[in-house]
């Protein structure tokens, strides 16, 4: 809703009064807002249960919202637009930066595409880091949803709990890549290296920690009374509404929906993990608040199998063909061809297919969905990211009509916002 | 309740449509169904609401740039793909009680760009659609509230599209000021 231009017509003090032009809203909020009979408050974009810089224009009959206009753009940064201008392998950095919360599973979307594009095969044991990293950033970004989420709610202690194991899964990824969280990890063709000695061990020190933890959570929140009655009965989706307004991941499954990537089109050996996939009952915050704790348990089952599998395997974590992956560090002293391909690659890259795909992974906060574009050349034409907060903000309108504003902050909370995955 | 037998997409819009299905792609495992653009939401309601197809979910609505010479006449065509216009706007659909994807994808001309919106069919085509119009400049009929949605309301010019200048800019001094604007159309109004 920036301002438009006052009319001409409009006197100045016309324009000097407080409420400003209301005209420009004409058609987007009811006519009741225009004569002044309910009320218009702006909530955002420095609200800190916005979760980011999302403006919401709130139309309100006392305290129930009559219509809500979400304003987004503020932390629209160009990545789409910056990949245009990179050889493949340099856009992982930028993809980083949209969903902030969990980088690793904006890295593997990418990485997906760009291998369907250039169809390319993953080893069996970069699959497997793979599947660790995601798990655990699915765990990392519940975790400070969790945390927010109760804060929003007045739930001050679990914010510092959630926020301590956090801590801990970003160690490992510093010990993954050198970096907490715009790690770059996941990449076309595998993984950047193996993972360290040291990982293993601390990732099954967390395994064994952290069932607990999320017990208790659990016991902050589960049953709490306050908790309960802020969260049930609130910002109630219907399926067929969620599906219409193309919501996906725990607020699509919250509404009873059983839909899951991971399950319907498996990417990164996904199929050969047993789990399940949480679903809800009544579509409202609490149950997408139990959806996310019970795949909180689901990600340990995963997590588990997935150590296993990474104890007893051994070999390559990243394509060997050399035409689209760098060959290791270590082969730069010994082999010729492997200084050409070094060269090659870091300085060049290399050429896609002039041909599009559209590839998509679940992610904690729904489907990522990667479109590419290539040229022939090692640039792309066009590289878009169908991002989940996009749609379940363009759905915020639908979900918040008739609550009260106070429920506004427990359901942008609920559907897992993340600005920067918005914007891009 | 019987599930009725999936149908093959292509041969169903195909029978129903003739024409209006301009042409058809497979690769790596997707399809691309070029459809003529003034029939598009209908289209995409046909695939929503048919037995045997039942694409249910909109994925994904994406637009890309074929500037500066890989359209139309200039197209040389040695590649599958098929380039009528500059710009492409891409429909990814998803069904899933049969579990797969179907792509849609109309083209809309380099001078004034413009088609029907399909947000009668998917809600959810509202902001994707709004986002294509603010970004990449393709007008949307009928669409429910088309400002612009990421880039501020007084911005010139839309970033995505290929000709659209992306950072690298020579910094503007006095002396070169003029140079600088010649090559930058949007930068002076």
């Amino acid at each position: 809703m920036a301002v438009a231009a006052p009319s001409q017509e409009a006197s100045l003090e016309e324009q000097r009064r407080w409420e400003g032009n209301l005209e420009q809203l004409r058609g987007l909020v009811t006519e009741r807002a225009v004569s002044g009979d309910t009320m218009l408050l702006n909530m955002g974009p420095h609200h800190p249960s916005t979760h980011g810089v999302l403006r919401l224009l709130l139309e309100l009959d006392g305290e129930q919202i009559v219509t809500c206009l979400p304003d987004i753009g503020f932390l629209h940064t160009g990545i789409e637009k910056s990949i245009e201008d990179k050889s493949y392998e340099k856009a992982v950095p930028l993809t980083d930066r949209m969903d902030y919360l969990s980088p690793m599973s904006n890295n593997m979307a990418y990485a997906a595409a760009v291998e369907k594009l250039l169809d390319l095969d993953v080893p069996e044991r970069g699959q497997i880091i793979r599947v660790v990293c995601l798990e655990l950033a699915r765990c990392a970004s519940h975790l400070v949803w969790l945390g927010t989420h109760a804060i929003d709610m007045g739930a001050m202690s679990v914010l510092l709990y959630a926020f301590r194991e956090r801590e801990r899964i970003l160690g490992m990824f510093e010990m993954l890549s050198g970096q907490r969280m715009m790690s770059s990890y996941i990449r076309p063709g595998g993984v950047w290296r193996d993972v360290p000695a040291e990982f293993l061990p601390t990732l099954k020190q967390f395994l064994a920690d952290f069932p607990y933890k999320v017990d208790d959570y659990e016991a902050l929140l589960t049953q709490n009374p306050i908790w309960k009655d802020r969260s049930q009965g609130v910002g109630v989706v219907e399926p067929d509404v969620a599906l219409a307004y193309g919501m996906t991941g725990p607020a699509l499954r919250g509404s009873g929906v059983n839909w899951d990537l991971r399950k319907a089109q498996p990417y990164s050996g996904y199929e050969t993990y047993d789990f399940n996939v949480p679903l809800g009952e009544h579509g409202d915050v609490y149950d997408r608040y139990l959806i996310r704790i019970h795949e909180f348990r689901e990600s340990l089952k995963i997590l588990q199998q997935a150590l296993a599998r990474l104890e007893r395997t051994q070999g390559p974590t990243r394509s060997e063909n050399r035409k689209y992956c760098p060959p290791l560090r270590s082969e730069l002293g010994q082999s010729m061809e492997a200084v050409i391909h070094h060269f090659k690659l870091w300085t060049y890259g290399y050429d896609a297919p002039d041909d599009e795909i559209y590839s998509a992974i679940e992610s904690p906060r729904g489907e990522i969905g990667c479109y590419i574009h290539g040229t022939g050349a090692n640039k792309p034409r066009r590289v878009h990211f169908k991002t989940p907060s996009f749609m379940h903000i363009s759905a915020l309108p639908v979900v918040s009509k008739g609550y009260l504003l106070a429920d506004m902050v427990a359901i942008i909370g609920s559907v897992d916002i993340v600005l920067g995955d918005c914007d891009r | 309740m019987e599930i009725p037998a999936a149908r093959d997409p292509v041969q169903a819009a195909r029978d129903a449509f003739g024409d209006a299905i301009l042409h058809v792609k497979h690769f790596r495992g997707e399809t691309t169904l070029v459809v003529a653009a003034a029939r598009l939401p209908e289209l995409l309601g046909f695939f929503r609401a048919s037995p045997g197809l039942v694409y249910n979910m909109l994925s994904d609505v994406s637009a890309v740039d074929y500037y500066p010479d890989d359209f139309g006449a200039a197209y040389d065509g040695s590649q599958s793909d098929y380039r009528p216009e500059r710009y492409g706007v891409c429909y990814h659909i998803l069904s899933m009680l049969y579990n797969r994807r179907l792509r849609i994808k109309a083209f809309a001309p380099a001078d004034d760009p413009r088609l029907p919106s399909g947000t009668v069919v998917f809600p959810a085509a509202n902001w994707l659609e709004r986002e294509i119009a603010d970004m990449m400049g393709i007008a949307f009929d009928d669409h429910p509230d088309p400002r612009r949605l990421l880039m501020p309301e007084d911005w010139h010019g839309h970033p995505h599209r290929r000709d659209y200048p992306l950072g690298k800019e020579t910094v503007a001094f006095s002396f070169n000021v003029e140079e600088i604007h010649a090559h930058k159309p949007f930068a002076k109004d």
